[in-house]
């Protein structure tokens, strides 16, 4: 129901739990995760679409939550950075690879583009260092210089895909 | 959580114990940490440069359902103890109204000045709210470029100042004339060098809670500073320091734009006092781009003499630096570029007549590198114009040049801004060359070359020296101490922002107590836990925080053993320290640190184990006054495409001096962003404003930063000359990559254009000047 304020409820699945919170028209899906649902994982860079910091998958693929209303992402499946590894559990493969690769200094951008990389390893069978350049394109980091990103990344395909292969063996 | 094997040592590449929380999300950055009630500001700036203010009508803005309050410098009357903040760095001699206004009630003069500040229930609240203050402006002159505002007719930027020119001094030393008298060579040359914003990817930002019970005054700042910033709180709001706490929750990035006491960190913990409620505000990227500090314009004119072996004589020019609206916080950037133009080379005279200006822009304050990438810009490209007028390569013309390793520690006849004398104590800058020649394969260019020929393109490179002064003093402060839990916990004045700083002091520490570095927990930046320090700038903290945690480390582990041989009755040179516990060698007696701490702190009507201060802890202030310097030299390799002027790095080289490393990869990531920060200021990162000083690009779709496709592989390859003026012989890392950068970007762009008959004074250098140049090029060709 509408309040005065013109905010209505909108109920979503984040990390694959059903959350609902109160959102007006203008509230991005940013705010939301952060402000309503308190998951602060997720940074705000710029909230002008193109740092990327704020990154998350809207039912499986890469989303700006700053430039996504949250009303628009009524049912939809939202993951987020907190979802990437259960709370007393390992890190990610992507994650564990960022930390033996140093692959973040200040960790503000992180959260995005672990996103982003966790989409192109799930559904890229094998992307290469220009592929995986051309997904980080879309995120801006200041302090590592994309390199050892890179090579986290790099490193996570393998372990990716030796997971895969296991499993398809 | 790590498949690294645990490392224990100092001068390894232990994994960070920072990570854990960030990759999970769970780390707590300003806009994080759960206050319950925060009240949201939103500043009202000035949308003029310079302008009078007739009036400031909040009455709409105050209706807005929500709004707690719209406040304007009146009614922070009896908050403050002074409307203007106080100067950074207050012992420059410098005119005391230089300083930013907390508010401005009755002149701008920046874009983005702060006027008022509303404080709602949320931030949208507050900016739909700010968005309804009417700010009625009388617009005065516009000082837009400080090559304008050194002229006498010009305008003043504030009507307070009878002139522009905040600074003009001259550094010299040397027979300048006789020098220029007849030299045999002569290289004249201007240039105009820019450097943006410093742009963490996280804003600014201040969140202040009043707690009533204790009457303390909690304030949570993104800062490189909590230290100056509690000072400087407990100065502008009468604070009683015991009654005021600052803490630094996780920094996302710093790169200078921090290293402030910015007026929003003064206005929101006043509102916080006076309204008993917590206020919180975030800055938005928008308001960086207007309000945090920049490095922007620097105009140099410069001549070069020399002997036609290319050594060279003398050199004498002007400087006109673009300062901003204000001072925070001294005069250093120019200061410092004006000092180190001369960088690892011996110039024998020197004159530099430097204008510090003030415009109608964003004051100017350091940003990673501050001042030294500007004049390491300056020298490069006269030493690369020297190489080619007396036929040597530049190599050869660098090795005339520098300062030979026999010479070191070697005195430059200038002063530092403290009026120390500028010694380089360490490096081997021959040597340095050497190892950077030996690993750029300069004698596969000529084959990389032809190559980049075949397809349309043209292949430059070029080399370029840097040296810095790390290591910023007076001092830097920690206190470890054996916690009742027996873990090892250091607190210290210094603070992380990105670097790796709890890992680093993780790692000094741990081998003291036989523990891996995961074992120690570091707390920076909160001002209840140590009562001085600095903080992160000036790749100062491995040097002077990491010297103090290594003494006290020493001498915690003098202390424990003591108290362990009392306890446990043997001889101290039979005791080890391993695994949190105090061991005789043989096995038969044992310890935990953990009884220990117990027994020292004290049980009433008991005697202490052993005569001494109760507790186990040490503070130790590092002192260092003199810096330490480390070098660096860079090759780069760039490929131009003269159709349409797009610059790619191909190939980059680091060769760095940092001295000894106490974590080779971290180290190594701080030298790779470093490079790529010097790509952004080489290549990308000019903050535009038009005429009438409003900014053009606000916004990271026109201010643009590198990413990732642009970035080429870099190359680190450390040659340290160990640091004598410290026990663990470090040196800065932080800034001393980001240095050399645009001049080694440009002369490889040179290179690669100058059979076009294009000359590159300038950066950052885009494709459409490019373009241009080749464009006038050609022209002068035809004409």
């Amino acid at each position: 129901m509408k309040t005065l304020d013109g905010s209505s409820p909108v109920t979503l699945y984040v990390n694959g739990q059903p959350r609902c919170g109160q959102a007006e028209p203008r509230l991005h899906l940013g705010d939301f995760l952060r402000n309503e649902l308190g998951l602060t994982g997720t940074h705000l860079g710029c909230e002008h679409g193109v740092c990327g910091a704020c990154t998350v998958l809207v039912d499986g693929v890469s989303s700006r939550s700053c430039l996504m209303l949250a009303v628009q992402a009524e049912g939809a499946q939202v993951r987020t950075v907190e979802g990437l590894a259960h709370d007393d559990g390992p890190l990610s493969m992507l994650q564990q690879a960022f930390h033996d690769s140093h692959g973040l200094q200040c960790g503000y951008c992180t959260p995005g583009i672990l996103m982003s990389l966790t989409e192109l390893l799930e559904t890229h069978p094998a992307p290469d260092e220009a592929v995986i350049r051309d997904v980080l394109s879309g995120h801006l980091c200041r302090c590592t210089g994309y390199q050892n990103i890179v090579a986290a990344a790099l490193k996570a395909v393998q372990a990716f895909n030796a997971v895969q292969g296991r499993r398809s063996a | 959580m790590t498949t690294n094997p645990p490392s224990t040592g100092v001068w390894q590449s232990a994994p960070r114990v920072e990570d854990e929380q960030l990759l999970r999300g769970q780390a707590r950055f300003l806009d994080d940490v759960p206050v319950d009630d925060a009240c949201h500001a939103c500043f009202v700036r000035s949308a003029q440069a310079h302008a009078r203010i007739v009036s400031i009508d909040t009455e709409k803005a105050r209706a807005v359902p929500g709004v707690v309050g719209v406040y304007v410098k009146q009614d922070l009357f009896g908050e403050l103890t002074s409307w203007r903040m106080p100067l950074g760095f207050a012992l420059a001699a410098l005119p005391e109204n230089t300083t930013p206004f907390v508010l401005v009630d009755h002149e701008v003069a920046f874009v983005g000045e702060a006027i008022a500040v509303v404080v709602a229930s949320s931030r949208h609240v507050a900016e739909d709210a700010a968005s309804l203050v009417q700010v009625h402006y009388a617009p005065l002159p516009v000082v837009a470029d400080c090559r304008d505002a050194v002229r006498p007719e010009s305008p003043p930027v504030r009507t307070e100042l009878s002139s522009n020119i905040l600074q003009h001094y001259v550094l010299a030393y040397g027979a300048i004339d006789e020098e220029f008298a007849q030299p045999q060579v002569l290289i004249s040359e201007d240039f105009w060098v820019h450097r943006g914003a410093g742009h963490p990817m996280e804003g600014r930002g201040v969140l202040a809670q009043m707690e009533k019970s204790t009457g303390t005054l909690m304030v949570w700042s993104s800062t490189q500073m909590a230290h100056e910033l509690h000072y400087t709180l407990a100065l502008m709001l009468g604070q009683p320091e015991e009654r005021l706490r600052v803490i630094t929750p996780e920094v996302g990035g710093g790169f200078g734009a921090k290293f402030m006491v910015y007026p929003e960190e003064v206005v929101i913990p006043a509102l916080a006092r006076k309204l008993g409620r917590p206020v919180k505000w975030v800055e938005d990227r928008r308001e960086h781009f207007i309000s945090a500090v920049q490095e922007r314009d620097q105009y140099w004119s410069v001549q070069l003499a020399a002997d036609r072996d290319g050594k060279i004589r003398g050199l004498r020019g002007t400087m006109i630096h673009d300062h901003g609206a204000y001072t925070p916080q001294g005069t250093n950037v120019p200061y410092n570029a004006a000092s180190s133009i001369t960088g690892p080379y011996i110039v024998p005279s020197y004159h530099l007549d430097v204008s510090v200006v003030h415009t109608n822009k964003v004051p100017v304050a350091t940003i990673r590198g501050a001042g030294y990438p500007q004049a390491a810009f300056v020298m490069e490209r006269m030493m690369d114009r020297l190489a080619r007028e007396v036929g040597l390569d530049p190599v050869q013309c660098r090795q005339r040049n520098l300062i030979p390793a026999d010479k070191i520690p070697y005195v430059k006849p200038l002063k530092s801004r403290a009026g120390l004398p500028l010694t380089i104590d360490s490096g081997d800058f021959p040597a340095l060359q050497a190892r950077a020649v030996e690993a750029a394969d300069l004698p596969g260019f000529t084959a990389r070359r032809q190559a980049s020929e075949s397809r349309g393109r043209l292949r430059g490179w070029a080399i370029a020296h840097s040296v810095k002064p790390t290591g910023r003093g007076p001092y830097e402060s920690v206190r470890l101490k054996i916690q009742p839990s027996g873990t090892v916990a250091i607190y210290t004045g210094a603070l992380a922002m990105g670097q790796g700083l709890k890992t680093t002091l993780a790692q000094l520490c741990a081998p003291h107590f036989g523990l891996g570095p995961q074992a120690i927990e570091v707390m920076a930046g909160d001002t209840a836990m140590i009562g001085y320090g600095h903080g992160g700038f000036a790749s100062r903290q491995a040097i002077m925080a990491g010297n103090a945690v290594s003494q006290a480390a020493r001498q915690l582990r003098d202390k424990v053993l003591k108290v362990a041989a009392a306890v446990l009755g043997v001889d101290i040179s039979v005791l080890r320290l391993s695994q949190g516990e105090v061991l005789s060698l043989d096995g038969a007696h044992r310890v935990s640190l953990a009884r220990l701490s117990m027994l020292m702190k004290g049980v009433p009507g008991y005697a202490l184990p052993m005569v001494d201060d109760p507790g186990l802890e040490e503070t130790v202030h590092f002192h260092c006054d003199a810096q330490t310097y480390a070098g660096a030299c860079h090759v780069c390799e760039v490929e131009v495409d003269p159709e349409i002027g797009h610059i790619e790095v191909q190939r980059y080289l680091a060769v760095q001096d940092s001295g000894n490393i106490i974590n080779p990869q971290l180290a190594e990531g701080q030298v790779v962003g470093g490079v790529v920060h010097g790509l952004g200021n080489a290549l990308f990162e000019h903050m535009a404003y038009d005429e009438n000083a409003q900014p053009l690009n606000t916004n990271f779709g026109d201010y643009l930063l590198p990413t990732a496709p642009e970035v080429p592989p870099i190359q680190v390859i450390f040659a340290p000359s160990p640091s004598p003026l410290n026990e663990l012989g470090v040196k800065g890392v932080g800034e001393c990559s980001t240095i050399a950068v645009p001049a080694a970007v440009v002369g490889a762009v040179e290179d690669a254009l100058w059979s076009r008959g294009v000359r590159i004074s300038e950066f950052p250098l885009t494709p459409m000047r490019v373009a241009e140049l080749l464009g006038h090029a050609s022209a002068t060709e035809q004409s």
